[in-house]
């Protein structure tokens, strides 16, 4: 009974960090369907974001909920000018040389963090801060728990913005075919922009749900090499193959350090995302790729 | 852009563009082999390390230059051939033959990751080897019955006929040795029917297997091409550092051998050695001129790598050549003075190329 109890809980912590990974990968695989362009400033987007909560929340010294909300709308608005200002300008280059731009952002990023908030790690207290909820005998991490539901409402949220809205409809139209979205009078500029905007305000929900798990600090976005993993296994293509690959990278992690030798459990997202590219390159949910000649 | 014009095969054969280029290059060697006996032992160290880095750069040149593939996980390579000049030499093989061992397991190394992986193009094949990157880099940190784990491995100074190359002095001939061995290698390369296929790959995978190329068989004799290169410099990075730490050859470590590949200039081998001059000399200028700066700049923490961000950043979006492209442009301008045009270095207007069939 102890054994399953703590087997449970494993799954459950794995589940809790998988949809961290999920969320990140949410937001690249957005940007992807819109403009095949690939950010690996994703990361570092999110860092931004969690930061941007800690200002909020725990230097002005705003309600728990009030700062989340002002972290969203900021870091989104941040995203929106990114894509604005020096995204749009490279289409047409290869699509490499938008990678290596979107890792020259990620340094800048990453140093600008350190200027403004210092390279220390920084933390904020939030309602789900070592608290416990009881289910039935199994004892979890209020904290953990908040994350899956958030990540589950989230979800929900967007794709009933997708698929009822105006403008999510304009978007799924912008991504599937840029010219006709185009002809149809949709701003597809724009609407790339806003794309841009959702994926940052995602990583930021992923940063404040992230939070009284783990702290904040400057390499915070490296998390984002783990969630390409979960991106490429779910699809690479795929919204709801993101979230759920990001689960499962998260629960093997978390059991493959529980039953393999210590040092494995770090490794455990690459070489899922190496088995999978070799294996299965399409992913769980992708379609077969093909490419225009 | 300008382009020289050729009228002859022999012209594209030829080793250096003119004549003129063997009595500089020639004259460059000379330079460089007399420089130790007047800079001082830490520029001499400092140039050594450059050699270095323009060796792992022109091995990634060839891949990402020249091919077109793009690797994220060369500083696992770089590792590689750095444990196992260290682990030979320590276990008392002869230097003349660690070296190519270092470059030769490298090499096997890249086959072996190159294989399964080499079907994927672009971004995938980016990624892929980012996680390899990844495991490499845990595998030399936690693998501490023969890398020394996180206490690090010592490198044995080398001695060749009972001579000991130790100091930088040492690094720096061996890493100048190396230099224009790899050079005179690529250059080769490039002009044989392997480097063609290379070239016929990076323009259109589809064109050249259709000319007949096997794409499989020569990506992966370019990846392990590739590897071996970057292979050596690892070794001589062992020597170069004396002492590994595993934590060196990580994700930022392979990001910076890209940034060298798209710094100087894709697809060529001058590039190469403007990215390294680029990556090596930055951190040094910045200490240089971190005291003239006002307080509040110059003690900045995150100034280096800021600087390194928005100098990639800028680059990418005004100068898709990179240093060498802006060079060529300034040779031009200079050739045609005073009837420079600026068209002749404008660049072609380009659009996305989607890669989704529909």
């Amino acid at each position: 009974m102890d054994d399953v109890a703590r087997l449970l809980q494993l799954v459950v912590n794995g589940a809790a960090s998988g949809c961290i990974y999920g969320l990140i990968a949410f937001g690249f695989v957005l940007i992807y369907k819109a403009t095949e362009m690939v950010n690996f400033a994703q990361g570092e987007i999110m860092m931004l974001g969690g930061f941007a909560a800690y200002t909020f929340i725990h230097q002005f010294g705003l309600n728990y909920w009030v700062g989340f909300g002002l972290a969203i709308a900021a870091t989104a608005a941040f995203g929106f000018l990114l894509d604005a200002v020096i995204l749009r300008r490279v289409i047409g280059q290869p699509q490499f040389a938008v990678v290596m731009l979107t890792l020259g952002l990620a340094f800048i990023f990453r140093a600008a963090a350190g200027i403004v908030w210092t390279y220390d790690s920084v933390g904020f207290n939030t309602p789900f801060t070592n608290k416990t909820v009881n289910l039935g005998g199994l004892v979890l991490g209020q904290d953990n728990v908040s994350i899956i539901i958030g990540t589950l409402i989230l979800c929900l949220v967007l794709y009933l913005f997708f698929s009822r809205t105006r403008l999510g409809v304009a978007m799924q139209a912008a991504s599937q075919n840029q010219l006709a979205a185009y002809y149809m009078g949709i701003p597809v500029r724009r609407i790339f922009s806003l794309i841009w905007a959702i994926s940052a305000g995602v990583s930021a929900v992923a940063a404040v749900l992230l939070a009284p798990v783990s702290l904040i600090d400057v390499n915070m976005g490296m998390l984002g090499f783990k969630a390409f993993a979960a991106a490429v296994l779910g699809g690479f293509g795929s919204i709801p193959g993101a979230v759920i690959g990001g689960v499962i990278v998260g629960v093997v992690e978390q059991l493959s350090g529980y039953f393999l030798p210590p040092g494995f459990q770090d490794v455990t997202s690459n070489i899922v995302l190496l088995g999978v590219l070799i294996l299965r390159p399409q992913g769980l949910f992708g379609a077969t790729i093909r490419k225009r000649v | 852009m300008h382009r020289p014009f050729k009228t002859q095969y022999e012209q594209d054969l030829r080793l250096f563009r003119a004549p003129s280029a063997k009595i500089w290059y020639g004259l460059l060697i000379v330079i460089l082999l007399a420089l130790p006996q007047f800079a001082g032992e830490f520029y001499v160290g400092e140039l050594g390390g450059l050699f270095i880095f323009a060796i792992a750069g022109v091995g990634l040149m060839l891949l990402t230059g020249y091919t077109g593939l793009v690797s994220l996980g060369h500083s696992a390579f770089l590792g590689i051939g750095a444990y196992t000049e260290a682990i030979l030499l320590a276990r008392g093989w002869p230097f003349a033959v660690t070296l190519p061992a270092a470059a030769i397991v490298t090499a096997a190394a890249g086959i072996a990751i190159g294989v399964p992986t080499l079907r994927m193009t672009g971004l995938y094949l980016a990624i892929a080897t980012l996680a390899f990157g990844g495991i490499i880099s845990n595998v030399l940190q936690k693998w501490d019955s023969v890398t020394g784990g996180f206490d690090g491995f010592p490198v044995k100074a080398p001695s060749v006929l009972g001579v000991v190359l130790d100091g930088p002095w040492a690094v720096y001939y061996m890493s100048l040795v190396a230099l224009v061995f790899v050079i005179l290698l690529a250059l080769n390369v490039l002009r044989s029917p392997l480097g063609r296929a290379m070239v016929a790959i990076r323009d259109s995978e589809v064109s050249a297997q259709s000319m007949g190329i096997n794409l499989a068989w020569y990506k992966t004799i370019v990846f392990a091409l590739s590897a071996g290169i970057t292979g050596l410099a690892g070794g001589l990075f062992a020597h170069y550092v004396r002492h590994l730490a595993p934590d060196a050859f990580d994700v930022l470590l392979s990001i910076q051998l890209v940034t060298i590949v798209f710094v100087g200039g894709l697809g060529s081998l001058h590039g190469a050695i403007f990215g390294a001059m680029f990556m090596r000399l930055l951190p040094q200028g910045i200490a240089m001129i971190r005291d003239d700066l006002p307080n509040w700049l110059g003690r900045m923490p995150g100034l280096e790598p800021s600087v390194f961000g928005i100098i990639l950043v800028l680059c990418i979006m005004f100068e898709p050549m990179g240093i060498n492209g802006r060079w060529q442009k300034m040779k031009l301008w200079f050739n045609r003075f005073p009837l420079h045009r600026a068209s002749a270095s404008r660049r072609q207007k380009s659009y996305a190329k989607s890669e989704r069939l529909r």
